[in-house]
């Protein structure tokens, strides 16, 4: 197992790829803290952790807001003594439109959750990984911290922003055993994108998107991060790994 | 995680640090390794040191057409086909800034770690096309991502194949086969003495403390590091993972 015993937090854990995270990190062995607004189906992710066997801890956090960040990661810290791994996942599409039409209101949400949340997170998950010698974090950004998505310029703005401040953070850090990654999935089969995929046009256009012929999973994407949360990536750190089914490789 | 049981792996630069701490991971999680290497008495180390009775050896150049059908050939006969390629077999060249540097070294580099890894993706993929789809790693460098003064055939040649491995990971999507590159920032390798000392002549250990000191973790990448990167993405863990350029560098790009 991977992740004996690590005390791993995950935010946006009640459905698609923090769920996916969740449980495959109790499949290795952790601990697991879920969080996310969303009270009912966050406590189901930490039922079916409980369910393989492993511990977890389900604690109501909107990763936009500083004071749940850090009483997230002091909820953490209360019930299992430290914190290991953190993974700043949650985030929203946010509004479809063109730059000059985006409403304020829908910029300032997505840049609040997508960006400044990931900050927020690691603002107060790293004191905590200073505490015991270390810990690894991983952001989640996206193919579009790569390249832009039009009539998606707060998204684009916002994953690009991951990928810098995970940067910064890792140039900080990592001297003092904190490794720090982007990831950046294309787009993956969850609750975000079925709106996009439930229409067959708009399902085939992504598709063509993705040279690999299909859309990613959240399984998969589970994967790289415990991957890299692993001591398998005991070298990588500040790295940003796309996981595209070829997307940006045009 | 995937295991490898059934798998077949062929690793250029299989003699090399890099390639034997891969086919050692590899051959513990159960793959038949074919180690390709241009130096004999280095690949019969390496194949005594990985202990197991399903690794095996080709001499090979792989510069050249016949010696790249050889080896491809060579783990076709022996383990059946192949679903594994880390074209891994490079060469660091002469250092020398560009005025003073000598066409054939350019040419040597070039033939070695350019035109190596697209003879080895040409021949293998059709074999691995044949067993379904599989997993093809490039080792490109963070000299394929930045510049390095003093070394421009190397630092040509590690751009290069990142353009050579989104080209492939395009034609080969539709087959199952995935192409990515491994980017490691100095490894603890012959390759770095010698660029070391090739960089400040009797002062290796000066630039080797130099480099060091640039990388956020503070150490140079070890054989193992890379090789785990490696292993992920051959295993069926990474199944989305294609087209992309992973580095293992400490945080060395990040800054």
């Amino acid at each position: 197992m991977l992740m004996k015993d690590k005390v791993a937090l995950v935010t946006g854990g009640s459905s698609g790829i923090g769920r996916a995270i969740a449980l495959t990190w109790a499949r290795e062995g952790a601990q697991v803290v879920v969080s996310d607004i969303n009270e009912k189906a966050g406590e189901e992710t930490a039922a079916l952790v409980r369910a393989q066997g492993c511990e977890a801890l389900f604690v109501v956090a909107d990763a936009s807001k500083p004071a749940d960040c850090q009483n997230l990661v002091e909820r953490t810290v209360a019930r299992f003594g430290r914190l290991d791994v953190a993974c700043n996942n949650a985030g929203i599409a946010g509004a479809a439109a063109p730059t000059a039409d985006y409403p304020l209101d829908g910029w300032a949400q997505v840049i609040d959750l997508n960006l400044s949340g990931v900050f927020y997170g690691m603002k107060y998950q790293i004191g905590a990984m200073l505490k015991n010698g270390g810990g690894c974090i991983i952001n989640m950004a996206s193919v579009l911290g790569a390249v832009a998505f039009a009539t998606a310029p707060a998204y684009t703005a916002a994953k690009h922003g991951v990928v810098g401040l995970t940067r910064a953070a890792a140039l900080e850090y990592s001297a003092q055993g904190i490794r720090i990654n982007a990831v950046g999935p294309a787009f993956i089969t969850t609750a975000l994108t079925e709106n996009l995929t439930n229409d067959p046009a708009i399902n085939a256009m992504l598709t063509a998107l993705h040279p690999i012929g299909r859309l990613g999973l959240p399984q998969e994407v589970a994967e790289l991060v415990v991957w890299l949360c692993s001591d398998r990536a005991s070298f990588v750190t500040g790295a940003y790994y796309p996981i595209d089914g070829g997307y940006l490789a045009r | 995680m995937s295991s490898f049981q059934d798998k077949v792996v062929v690793i250029t630069g299989g003699a090399g640090e890099i390639g034997k701490a891969a086919a050692k991971l590899l051959a513990s999680d159960g793959a038949a390794v074919l180690l390709v290497d241009c130096n004999p008495k280095a690949l019969d180390v390496a194949v005594a040191e990985i202990g197991s009775k399903r690794v095996s050896a080709c001499v090979a150049d792989v510069t050249d057409v016949a010696s790249t059908q050889a080896y491809i050939r060579a783990a076709v006969d022996r383990f059946g086909g192949i679903d594994v390629l880390l074209s891994n077999a490079g060469i660091e060249g002469k250092v020398a800034p560009i005025f003073d540097a000598d066409p054939a070294d350019f040419d040597r580099v070039i033939a070695v770690n350019v035109r190596g890894v697209w003879l080895s993706l040409k021949y293998a993929i059709p074999e691995i096309r044949k067993r379904g789809g599989g997993s093809i790693v490039i080792s490109s460098s963070i000299a394929g991502l930045r510049g390095t003064a003093g070394v421009t055939p190397y630092v040509t040649s590690k751009h290069a194949v990142i353009g050579l491995m989104r080209a492939a990971a395009l034609e080969c999507a539709p087959f199952n086969i995935r192409v990515n590159t491994v980017n490691p920032s100095p490894v603890e390798t012959r390759m770095m003495r010698s660029l070391e000392e090739g960089l400040m002549p009797g002062k290796a250990e000066e630039v080797h403390t130099m480099l060091k000191a640039m990388i956020p973790l503070q150490r140079y990448a070890e054989s193992a590091d890379v090789a785990k990167l490696m292993r992920f993405l051959a295993s069926d863990d990474s199944a989305f993972i294609t087209g992309s350029v992973y580095s293992v560098d400490g945080g060395f790009n990040a800054g």
